[in-house]
């Protein structure tokens, strides 16, 4: 057995130490899987969450991703892998500090430990190969890393990962993450027979001998650690009776695609966006859908414009550098009442920013990114379940006000994988099929009533309702008009059908009282982090509550009449806002978070913010600690 | 062999007059050579008998892209460039529709080359015209990617420096192009031949046609305007034919339209004008044909759905 440097090692224990005592009872691990990227980490701990919520626990994961496919080995901004989160309840967000890591070398690790994502006693698993290579140059680095790390308490524990994964395979490397996945389900108590039933999964596509390969892997790892370590612990299942399913936000926006009956999406890839279509493409032909990668974003939303225009409203799935991209032809659509959906998975800008990493920073862009006044809808789905549902909600919107909605969610969305009560399809979230029967005589294809704005739209291949739609200013008949009246009627009748879409919702409801000091409002996928950090005020007697909003525009109703029971409003967000107190940054010139600038602009409420880009989500104990020092002066109401 | 030029039909009666297909006075100007390939598509959808429900023009921006507008189909005057994507998403979704995408040169070879290399590749039933009078009109006489070199326009006052791009050989350089022809507005006949070949092709037509802008480009082709004899017409059974053009037009080569080589060697010729169809092959995989599916009702969509959530059911 290995052991590990000066005081910070810590030798394997003796066989069968572990086994006889009992394992510590908690409600909820964080845990982590960390390697060179290409080594696997990732689908271990996938694995490790989806047997986790089959198993009955509260899940959140979350992917460790460098940008780069390939990134230079052993580096610790190369780490790759997968942080999970399981609990005894409904897990809503990533958490705080990780408490137990496996790491296939030093360098991944150090990677974590820099970024201060690990708990002061987290339990490190790790390879301790290195530690004793050949090479001169990686004992050093890991005598260099092992220091740097001495701060810390953690407990390191050396695993001859690489040796135990030699006496099966020849390239350990391909190998390395079956023995982790051994680990951890004896470590947890994880149900094996359900974890080979994910590798058989994993690999379908592969050789009945690379399954058998992979369980054998799995079944050293276990072997190891019930030889060889000294705790385990158990967090009990969540007693749920309900159906659940298991997924992450892109599976969710693909399937809740499906499930609103769209039939077209044109798209270009771009990361974080592009697994969606990943998971389309493995599937929407079988459900007559059409899935096309266009030559470029602008093409791809384009493309799915021909479509909607011709038939049932069809989408398309971005990032902001392609949101960005794809603006002239959003103006387009809301001109020509177009129904269309277009998803922003947001990740960091701007420009190429963080691609691979989360934040909020296109909501301004999205609501008011088209030159003109372009009205349109920009809806939020603040869970991985409400990806789901958020679609079925947007094409409804769209057609039925001939409207561009905008979906936005984010990387902490699309990747994290969360359990949610399972849908139930029924035939009113499905698109039917256009309806091509003759216009009425006399009827005009932007009829507008004057009331609502709304039209009923005319469709190629429907007797009598051959016109031209043009993005130029237009009559009711769809002919070109410069002229004066019809342009500020046209912009009045786009303008109108907001506010009777805004005149059907529902003010939104407060988590926690709906009075008190300070009122947090959210939007998008910080909810559950958000409601967390509150539930610990609250249990610290602190007189928080927060509001969480779906509707960016329009504007949920209610807000002014809420914010106003509160002594200080202010908003949390994973965007940039400059923090009083920078140099220079005064009342007048700071600017704050995007959610922020726009509850000021609409309820005239003088509220503040807290915002943070750091490229991951936000911690409930970050927000906590925010919260505490931006209570309102003058103490306790 | 297969071969749609042949398949000529004559409706026993005509349901569809010109004036069925007409819609509003163009308010282009007086000579532009628009006004010629407008009377010659509306010659043809008469010729044809298409239904004018089931028929829809795409445009993009510029003097040319207004032409849905005076046309009594279904049409989409969209945004500069991006008339291809438009068609392409339009034809993808909905087959059954006859479906013509008109295109200026600022349009199709500058802002929206992109879509037109692609477009050719994609190979979609769709006939796309390029109206090409090598010069930006609509925005007041600026410098196209087909302006001839040396030509003074307001963004180049002492002429163009670069020679310019020639649409013919673009199109002909590119993976899976099937129909490249070239035809001129002020050779009527030969330009309503050329639509209606191109239009009878199944896949993507793409067709030149050379015109003048009378207020910005008036001398352009003054040569071969006034000496037909200075003009080649390729024909062959397979391309275009016009009889009546004959005793005008005596410069004629015979071309074969399925030979690539010859085709990319006629096209390569900056100073003679050739009309008529450089290349043609119906064998050429087309999109819409790889992608379709067969549509599902409700109740086979909720089946599957329930079917595909229980492989995520915990």
């Amino acid at each position: 057995m290995a052991t590990i440097t000066q005081d910070r090692a810590e030798t394997a224990h003796t066989p069968a130490a572990a086994a006889m005592r009992p394992p510590q009872r908690i409600t909820q691990h964080i845990l982590e899987v960390v390697s060179d990227s290409g080594e696997g980490a990732q689908k271990c701990g996938q694995i490790f969450g989806s047997v986790s919520a089959k198993m009955g626990n509260g899940v959140w994961t979350v992917e460790i991703i460098p940008a780069e496919i390939q990134p230079p080995p052993r580096s610790a901004p190369g780490a790759s892998g997968n942080r999970i989160r399981i609990g005894s309840a409904p897990v809503t967000n990533w958490g705080d500090e990780t408490n137990l890591v496996v790491a296939f070398n030093e360098q991944a690790l150090l990677g974590r430990h820099r970024l201060g994502a690990l708990a002061d006693n987290a339990i490190i698993l790790i390879d301790d190969q290195w530690k004793s290579h050949d090479n001169e140059r990686i004992r050093a680095e890991w005598e260099a890393a092992m220091l740097e790390m001495s701060s810390r308490r953690y407990r390191i524990i050396g695993v001859p990962m690489e040796a135990q994964c030699l006496t099966l395979v020849d390239d350990a490397r391909k190998g390395k993450n079956m023995f982790a996945l051994g680990l951890l389900a004896w470590i947890y108590g994880r149900d094996l027979d359900r974890i080979r039933e994910e590798i058989a999964f994993a690999f379908r596509k592969k050789s009945e001998e690379v399954y058998e390969k992979n369980v054998a892997l799995l079944e050293l790892g276990v072997q190891w650690a019930e030889q060889n370590l000294d705790f385990r612990f158990e967090v009990p299942p969540i007693g749920t009776p309900e159906p659940r399913v298991v997924m992450n936000g892109n599976q969710a926006l693909a399937l809740g695609a499906i499930a609103s009956g769209m039939e077209l999406i044109g798209m270009y890839p771009i990361t974080p966006a592009t697994s969606a279509s990943h998971s389309l493409a493995e599937i929407f032909q079988q459900y007559g859908g059409i899935l096309h990668q266009a030559e470029d974003e602008i093409a791809a939303v384009g493309f799915s414009i021909g479509a909607s225009w011709s038939g049932k409203t069809a989408f398309t799935i971005t990032s902001g550098p392609g949101l960005a991209l794809k603006t002239e032809f959003l103006g387009l659509a809301v001109m020509t009442e177009t129904p269309l959906v277009v998803v922003d998975v947001q990740r960091g800008g701007p420009s190429t920013g963080l691609p691979t990493k989360v934040e909020q920073s296109d909501l301004l862009a999205s609501l008011f990114g088209q030159p003109g006044d372009a009205p349109h809808v920009v809806l939020a789905p603040a869970t991985i379940e409400e990806c789901f549902h958020a679609m079925i909600t947007a094409r409804r919107i769209a057609e039925t006000f001939r409207m561009l909605v905008i979906v936005l969610t984010d990387a902490n969305l699309a990747t994290g994988v969360q359990p949610f009560r399972r849908p139930e399809p029924v035939a009113d979230w499905f698109a039917p099929p256009p309806d091509l029967s003759p216009v009425p005589d006399g009827m005009k294809p932007f009829q507008w009533d004057p009331k609502t704005g709304l039209s009923r739209r005319f469709i190629p291949g429907m007797p009598g309702g051959m016109h031209t739609t043009t993005g130029l200013a237009h009559d009711e008949s769809s002919r070109v008009a410069y002229d004066t009246a019809n342009n500020q009627k046209g912009c009045a009748m786009r303008s109108r059908k907001l506010a009777v879409l805004h005149s059907t919702l529902t003010p939104p409801t407060v988590f926690g009282p709906d009075s008190g000091d300070l009122l947090v409002v959210g939007w998008g996928s910080t909810k559950g982090a958000i409601e967390e950090a509150v539930e610990r005020a609250r249990e610290e007697g602190l007189s928080i509550s927060s509001v969480h909003l779906r509707f960016l525009a329009p504007m949920e109703p209610g807000l002014k009449e809420i914010f106003q029971r509160f002594r200080k409003v202010m908003t949390v967000e994973i965007n940039y806002s400059d923090d009083m107190g920078d140099p220079y940054i005064t009342d007048e010139n700071r600017r704050r978070g995007q959610l922020a600038w726009l509850l000021r602009a609409q309820t005239l409420v003088d509220i503040d913010c807290w915002t943070r880009v750091l490229g991951e989500p936000m911690r409930p104990g970050a927000i906590l600690r925010a919260m505490k020092s931006h209570m309102p002066e003058g103490g306790a109401a | 062999m297969s071969c749609s030029l042949l398949h000529t039909q004559v409706a026993d009666e005509q349901e569809y007059a010109l004036a069925d297909y007409e819609a509003g006075l163009p308010r282009w100007c007086p000579g532009c050579g628009d006004h010629g390939v407008l009377s010659s598509m509306q010659r043809l959808l008469v010729a044809e008998q298409l239904q004018p429900e089931n028929t829809v023009f795409v445009s993009g921006i510029g003097c040319s892209s207004r032409f849905p507008h005076y046309v009594k189909t279904y049409g989409f005057h969209g945004l500069h460039g991006r008339a291809l994507p438009v068609a392409c998403g339009i034809k993808m979704n909905r087959p059954d529709l006859t479906v013509f995408v008109v295109m200026g040169d600022g349009d199709c070879t500058s802002i929206g080359a992109a879509h037109w290399l692609h477009a050719t590749r994609y190979n979609m039933n769709l006939t796309a015209l390029l109206l090409d009078n090598n010069i930006y009109g609509l925005t007041k006489n600026q410098t196209s990617p087909t302006t001839p070199l040396a030509h003074a326009s307001n963004t180049h006052p002492y002429g163009s420096s670069l020679p310019p791009l020639n649409p013919l050989q673009v199109t002909l350089g590119l993976t899976n192009a099937s129909f490249v022809a070239q035809t001129a507005e002020w050779v009527p006949a030969h330009m309503y031949a050329t639509l209606r070949a191109a239009y009878r092709h199944r896949g993507f037509s793409f067709v030149r046609i050379l015109q003048r802008c009378p207020v910005f480009t008036p001398g352009l082709y003054s040569a071969a305007v006034k000496k037909p004899d200075t003009v080649e017409l390729l024909v062959h059974d397979d391309g275009v034919v016009v009889p009546e053009l004959d005793g005008l037009y005596t410069r004629q080569q015979r071309h074969d339209p399925r030979d690539i080589d010859a085709a990319r060697r006629l096209a390569d010729a900056p100073d003679q004008i050739r009309l008529g169809v450089f290349y043609r092959n119906e064998t050429n995989p087309v999109y819409e044909d790889l992608l379709q599916v067969r549509r599902r009702s409700t109740d086979e969509k909720i089946k599957l759905l329930n079917e595909e959530l229980d492989r995520y059911a915990v």
